[in-house]
């Protein structure tokens, strides 16, 4: 037996296992049986309905691909920006100097405690009303502004994890050699801290990739979900084939990010046997980075 | 100076926001911990399924959720949830989507409180002839719970802030009523503000009253 829950199952227990068996799949059967009944009637399990996906690439090139083209877009870009300014926002909070701790902790705890979606409409206007960005561009800035504000204040917080979980002697060892302050954290504490913080990095892709879909759902984004919009409309309200496939692209793109982070974290874990700092996303979220799970 | 508000139901808005929160919270909890009790649970098939489940919701984006419960469920397949106006049935869609997604997070943090109860609590409960109900029940569950009130906080947390996508099925709670102040006021600054400071004040006593509570109950080892 795997479990330390459970003993080795004797003739009762086994009987009652096949019973809780037998009794889920009958309402398994009984919700799909109203799954596929109420397709059905509604004709959207007509292969027309699904035809433009297996059919042709029609509905690929002018529909899918481009908005999954976006949504790769502004989660590249969020993370190409935020990963920099998380990375000086989580130093700063760790300077000597009261000064810079406070407000940047003060900035850190702020942009963690408010909605993505806030920031993204508080973007959108803030374009609209003071910049000169063509009306086209803007929902991407927006969505890049939102998730950079609140991405950068995360990965702060994992950076920070990151190098409070490495080893006090490195700290000691540097200074003892006559490095600097700033030399001690730029050539050993960063590069390790690196290191110890991809597995929590990769994760935080998943959560930038999936908050792209709020820009097409709120701002007119022309990402991937939005591309599930406009698509069912052309197909003559296909809703549930679009969504399906759509559903599909962000799992198929979010599970091979979070299977890379495990196979990265484990690899990590074991290859780092001296120092031995690895952090998950949970380690990162156990030690108080919020919503890491938004 | 913030004459802007005149003719707005701000806290009305936020009081939508906190029910969304407090229901969901609540659903999330009970199918949460059905799904953990199902993942480690003896019987496979229902362990396949709690698996399959946490692993594909989890990395589904929650805005398709929630749309799909409104193009999809509510208006494809018209199902209704028991309501009869528009805005009770969008209300009630925005719930159960949050509450799909919210309860992969809680079975995710449930499972690794499981994993902190040492291997003899279990052993000693079996040996006493315990079931595996009652092992989980009375023995694990409880000490997990104790133990996992900290990431709880922090999905209770995520799952604040994300009520604001309820926006997009047009709910009725602070984010789309900013959306409509944005759009018909000229005082992007303080209404941003506002908001913001309506959500630090939601989520930021929640982390400390929560971060209080779950150092006084953590079982100490």
């Amino acid at each position: 037996m795997s479990s330390v829950l459970y003993d080795a199952q004797g003739p009762r227990a086994k009987q009652r296992n096949i019973l809780l068996t037998g009794v889920f799949l009958v309402a398994a059967a009984a919700v799909l049986w109203w799954v596929y009944a109420s397709l059905s009637d509604k004709g959207q399990l007509d292969w027309e309905k699904w035809k433009p996906f297996f059919s042709g690439t029609e509905a690929w090139t002018t529909y899918i691909l481009p908005g999954l083209k976006n949504t790769l877009i502004a989660a590249a870009l969020s993370m190409l920006i935020a990963l920099p300014l998380g990375a000086v926002l989580g130093i700063a909070r760790l300077s000597d100097h009261r000064w810079v701790r406070v407000p940047v902790g003060a900035v850190v705890e702020f942009f963690r405690a408010i909605p993505v979606l806030i920031l993204m409409i508080f973007g959108l206007a803030l374009y609209s009303e003071y910049s000169s960005v063509s009306s086209d561009d803007r929902p991407l800035y927006a969505v890049v502004t939102g998730l950079v504000l609140y991405n950068a204040s995360v990965l702060a917080e994992i950076v920070r994890a990151g190098i409070l979980s490495l080893p006090k002697g490195q700290t000691e060892a540097a200074h003892a050699i006559g490095l600097r302050k700033t030399q001690t954290m730029v050539s050993i504490l960063l590069p390790q801290a690196v290191t110890a913080m991809l597995p929590a990095i990769v994760s935080q892709l998943v959560v930038v990739v999936k908050d792209t879909a709020l820009g097409g759902a709120v701002l007119t984004f022309p990402e991937l979900l939005a591309s599930a919009n406009t698509m069912s409309g052309y197909y003559g309200a296909n809703t549930i084939a679009s969504f399906t496939v759509v559903a599909v692209i962000f799992v198929a793109l979010n599970f091979s990010l979070t299977t890379f982070a495990g196979w990265l974290e484990k690899r990590l874990r074991n290859r780092k046997k001296s120092s031995g700092a690895v952090l998950s996303a949970d380690d990162a979220s156990l030690q108080g980075a919020a919503g890491t799970t938004v | 100076m913030f004459d802007f508000l005149e003719g707005y139901d701000l806290l009305g808005a936020f009081w939508v926001t906190v029910q969304l929160t407090l229901l969901s919270a609540v659903g999330s909890l009970v199918w949460g911990t059905v799904l953990t009790a199902m993942r480690v649970g003896p019987v496979p098939l229902l362990r396949g399924f709690a698996t399959g489940y946490v692993n594909v919701v989890r990395n589904i984006p929650l805005t398709v959720i929630i749309l799909f419960t409104s193009l999809g469920l509510s208006q494809t397949l018209g199902v209704s949830l028991g309501a009869h106006d528009f805005d009770t049935i969008n209300f009630r869609l925005a719930v159960l989507g949050l509450i799909a997604y919210t309860s992969a997070f809680v079975c995710e943090a449930l499972r690794s409180g499981i994993n902190t109860v040492p291997v003899g609590q279990a052993e000693a409960a079996r040996a006493i002839g315990l079931s595996f109900t009652q092992v989980l029940s009375l023995v694990v569950l409880p000490q997990a719970f104790r133990a996992v009130v900290g990431p709880l906080t922090n999905v209770l947390i995520a799952l604040t802030k994300n009520t604001t996508v309820a926006a997009a099925i047009g709910v009725a709670e602070a984010a789309t009523l900013m959306k409509k102040m944005i759009e018909n006021e000229a005082q992007l600054i303080l209404i941003s503000a506002v908001f913001a400071f309506g959500f630090v004040c939601l989520t930021l006593p929640t982390g400390m009253v929560l971060g209080w509570v779950g150092k006084k109950v953590a079982v100490k080892r």
